[in-house]
């Protein structure tokens, strides 16, 4: 069976190679039990993301993250794809940061967002698995004294035709090793693909049905202790003054640490951790924030809606013309409430400072090179000293990647406990009141229709904050465009010949960052403000928005897809009402129709979503339909009741009971129509976020005759007349 | 001294009566298939059978289980996989997995007192919450092993003397 491997085959690799930075691994994983047979045997890396042990045990290395996107499986299948192997053979394992660092950074990007993790690194995997392929195929020609091309291979046999020699893999990966790659290496034309493109197995669900401890929760060390932290309440808040006496003194703490922004009690077990934590009397300085309220987020916004002159995101034709020159205007206004990511797992980080002066961490990150960077910064030590061991995600959603807060944290308190491995974990309501927000925005759109009812004119005005600004403060914003803010308006596809976009940057107190389908708020906009338009002409929302995308748009494409696959020709039902939107966003294209029903009491039930995407290509379809049900549920919340208010300074929201998670009678059917066209590459993690709200929307409107211009519809009285 | 039986051995702990089921069980026994979620038992990511019921392990008093069966993801089939884990595998359920051990046990008991339930009792029982969106799969998984045998559920067996001995690491 395949499976994950946990061990780091490297080290016995680089040890092997002489490379050897000898580290202890003491790593209680249950399958390191069961690796365990292989130890000593010699093994050999052919490339540095493929190594093949003697019994033709394939382990592919994978830099991305997996937080159950499906990207560990599907890079996994790129490079077996070319490397030609026996699947049933393939382990995958993540490659180590602190290796990558010392061989200048051999694997790529370890960053794992904005739906990337197959896109942007399928070209070198897969040539890193045909180089492997023509290095194990020369191994073999050599042995044998023939030429490479009279040599075939099949599942791991390379094969010499005219004689019927074979060899396997496992019987040649040490010869390959010694072998220079090749510069080149023609890749595989998708259309012939064995093992990508198919809905293999994922790697990763054994282990995770068997509950064995692959989460970073899950670790545990000899003489590990836990620790529960508390932040200041207010955002950029401090620590006035700690007293705790009362905590020192409960069954099981070991520690009481002090550190800027936090309070952390380490303690034997989480529990009794947080349950001292409760006893510690902190007094917050909440600085000046400690008033901020919904209203502030408000007026901060409207003030830059005010601003007469703002940087533009986009401006084509002449949008004032366009407007003055239009028979009917329509103007509306949105909004958006901040959101927190709420991942199953709360942030946590396993810290030890080792007695030999090594740094270990273990941690559900989503950049394991960002990871290594804030441990460095938070211990001192060179990165050489450090290793992060990228764990399973327990939900990731853009939280765990740019902040890389709890590393800090979770290092700063291991650094008080020299020696000590420390696990720290946040409490829910620590999670919940200290996120990196899907940004609070309002956005103003005024489009200038001719007599026919088509756009001609469409003035966009924008005021949210800024995610790049607030995690990646150093870098600076062309143009003073944040592109998470605009985006959805600043590419639109439409084919308006007058637009203008402006963009009012409006950064409060709360943090902001990328959550699942960064800027996809706009799509809400856009997508409903387009329904009034399509309504204000008298138009057929599927029929309007296709006269208004050019021939070859892509966007076409997936819009008539979803229009047939959900039968929008034909009315739904009695009591079912239809929606649409459309959108492209993260390498893809989705368009999506949500059928609902209202009830009496003017409760929204969504029965069935029709999403069809085009992705250019697809790795594996099985985890592509997984993400559209997952886009769906994640993005069905923020639509129904999910909001994060503020008062005091402070986030309201704190557990699950203000907070709601729709559950599995809420799901609806979700219908995923893979449109793949070739010829590109796109992401699956977040393009089918984007359609969702407006469709939903929109099939509200056409259900009770009511404008949804802010989320969630739990403040919306819905009932009828 | 804290006794519990759990998956089938009977365990110490030296803990306060009042501590969740669920920190003695990973914290100080090393099963750490149950998870933290929430903490106010709504999500069910804690979830175990306490005597082949569905118990919320992060707000259930660890004393309340003792004399009871308390059975974990890590002890639900003594013979590799459960027939529920084998369907998990099947219809590829989980994406991050985290609320899965949770959501495995609740459909353990679900089948256990339902061998053929109707979407109502699996909307009813299956009350975990997941943030992936998984919750179709669950359905067709459970659909699935709908009237299947159920050979080997722990939730519903009596004492079991097959029971795999407990893991070595993680001891406290």
């Amino acid at each position: 069976m395949t499976q994950i491997s946990h061990r780091r085959e490297f080290l016995k690799v680089s040890a092997a190679l002489g490379g050897a930075l000898a580290l202890e691994f003491g790593f209680p994983m249950a399958s390191a039990a069961a690796d365990g047979g292989a130890a000593g045997a010699p093994v050999a890396e052919v490339t540095a993301w493929i190594v093949i042990h003697p019994d033709d045990r394939v382990v592919i290395r994978v830099a991305r993250s997996e937080m159950g996107q499906g990207t560990l499986t599907a890079l996994a299948q790129l490079v077996a794809e070319e490397l030609d192997c026996d699947w049933a053979n393939v382990h995958a394992e993540f490659a180590s940061p602190n290796e990558h660092f010392r061989r200048n950074r051999i694997w790529g990007s370890m960053s794992t967002g904005g739906s990337m993790g197959v896109r942007a690194s399928q070209d070198y995997v897969r040539k890193a698995g045909a180089s492997a392929r023509t290095m194990l195929v020369a191994a073999a020609a050599a042995r044998w004294g023939v030429s490479a091309s009279s040599c075939s291979v099949d599942k791991g046999v390379v094969t010499h035709a005219s004689s019927g020699r074979t060899l396997r893999y496992g019987e040649l990966a040490a010869d390959a090793a010694a072998i220079a790659p090749p510069k080149d290496v023609p890749l595989r034309d998708p259309k012939d693909w064995k093992i990508a493109g198919k809905p293999v197995h994922r790697l990763d669900t054994p282990d995770k049905v068997l509950g064995k401890p692959v989460f970073a929760v899950d670790v545990v060390l000899p003489g590990m202790l836990h620790a529960s932290i508390a932040q200041c309440p207010v955002f950029g808040g401090k620590i006035a003054s700690v007293d705790a006496r009362d905590a020192q003194r409960m069954r099981g703490v070991k520690k009481v640490v002090r550190e800027e922004g936090f309070v952390a009690v380490v303690a034997d077990s989480w529990w009794r951790a947080n349950e001292a934590l409760k006893k510690v009397k902190i007094r917050w300085d909440v600085g000046e924030d400690g008033d901020a309220s919904n209203a502030t987020v408000t007026r901060m916004l409207r003030d830059g809606l005010a601003q007469e002159k703002l940087p533009q995101a986009r401006s084509l034709g002449d949008v004032e013309a366009g407007i003055a020159g239009a028979a009917k205007i329509v103007e509306a206004e949105y909004r958006s409430p901040y959101l927190n990511h709420a991942t199953m797992e709360p942030q946590t980080c396993t810290a030890w400072f080792k007695p030999d002066g090594f740094l270990e961490i273990w941690t559900s990150t989503q950049n394991g090179e960002a990871s290594m960077t804030a441990a460095a910064q938070a211990s001192g030590l060179p990165l050489a000293k450090i290793e992060v061991h990228k764990m399973m995600l327990g939900g990731g959603f853009g939280r765990r990647g740019g902040p890389q807060d709890f590393v800090r944290q979770g290092v700063a308190i291991a650094k008080a406990m020299p020696g000590v491995p420390v696990k720290m974990m946040w409490s829910r309501e620590e999670d919940m009141r200290h996120g990196f927000y899907r940004p609070a925005s309002i956005v103003r759109m005024k489009a200038g229709l001719d007599a026919q009812g088509q756009a001609i004119a469409m003035h966009t005005r924008i005021a949210c904050p800024s995610i790049l600004r607030v995690l990646m403060p150093d870098v600076p914003l062309r143009g003073g465009i944040d592109f998470t803010a605009v985006r959805a308006f600043s590419d639109m596809p439409y084919t308006v010949p007058n637009q203008q976009v402006d963009y009012a940057m409006r950064n409060g107190h709360v943090p902001v960052g990328f959550w699942r389908g960064p800027g996809q708020q706009n799509e809400f906009y856009r997508e409903c403000f387009i329904d009034e338009l399509a309504f204000s002409a008298g138009r057929d929302p599927v029929e309007y928005r296709l006269a208004m995308l050019a021939e070859g748009d892509k966007n076409r494409l997936v819009l008539e897809a979803a229009a047939r696959a959900a039968g929008w020709a034909t009315p739904p039902v009695a009591g079912l009402h239809r929606g649409v939107a459309v959108a492209n966003g993260f390498g893809s294209y989705a368009a999506m129709v949500a059928e609902v029903s209202v009830s009496g009491k003017g409760e929204v039930v969504v029965r069935r979503i029709v999403v069809a995407i085009d992705s250019g290509h697809v790795v594996n379809p099985d985890t592509c339909r997984a993400q559209a049900e997952s886009n769906v549920v994640y993005g069905l919340g923020p639509v129904l009741y999910q909001e994060n208010n503020l008062k005091d300074g402070r986030v309201v929201e704190s557990n699950f009971h203000d907070f709601r998670l729709p559950g599995i009678s809420e799901m609806p059917k979700v219908e995923t129509v893979l449109v793949p066209s070739g010829g590109f590459w796109g992401g699956h993690g977040e393009p089918a976020i984007l359609p969702l709200a407006p469709a939903v929307c929109n099939a509200v409107f056409r259900a009770t005759g009511k404008r949804i211009r802010s989320l969630p519809l739990a403040h919306h009285d819905l009932r009828p007349a | 001294m804290l006794e519990l039986t759990v998956n089938g051995v009977v365990r110490t702990a030296d803990v306060e009566p009042e501590m969740p089921l669920l920190w003695v069980l990973r914290d100080h026994l090393g099963l750490t298939g149950a998870k933290y979620g929430c903490g106010i038992s709504i999500c069910g990511a804690c979830t175990v059978l306490v005597d082949g019921e569905p118990v919320r392990s992060c707000g259930f008093p660890a004393s309340a289980a003792a004399g009871r069966k308390i059975v974990t993801i890590e002890g639900l089939s003594a013979q590799g996989l459960h027939r529920v884990q084998t369907a998990w595998i099947e219809h590829e359920v989980p994406q991050c997995g985290y609320c899965q051990t949770g959501m495995i046990m609740s459909a353990v008991a679900l089948l256990a007192k339902h061998p053929k339930p109707t979407d109502g009792q699996i909307d009813d029982a299956m009350s975990n919450l997941c943030r992936c969106g998984t919750y179709a799969r669950v359905r067709k998984a459970i659909h699935g092993l709908a009237g299947s045998p159920a050979a080997g559920d722990a939730g519903a067996a009596p004492e079991r003397a097959d029971a795999p001995p407990a893991p070595a690491s993680g001891q406290a």
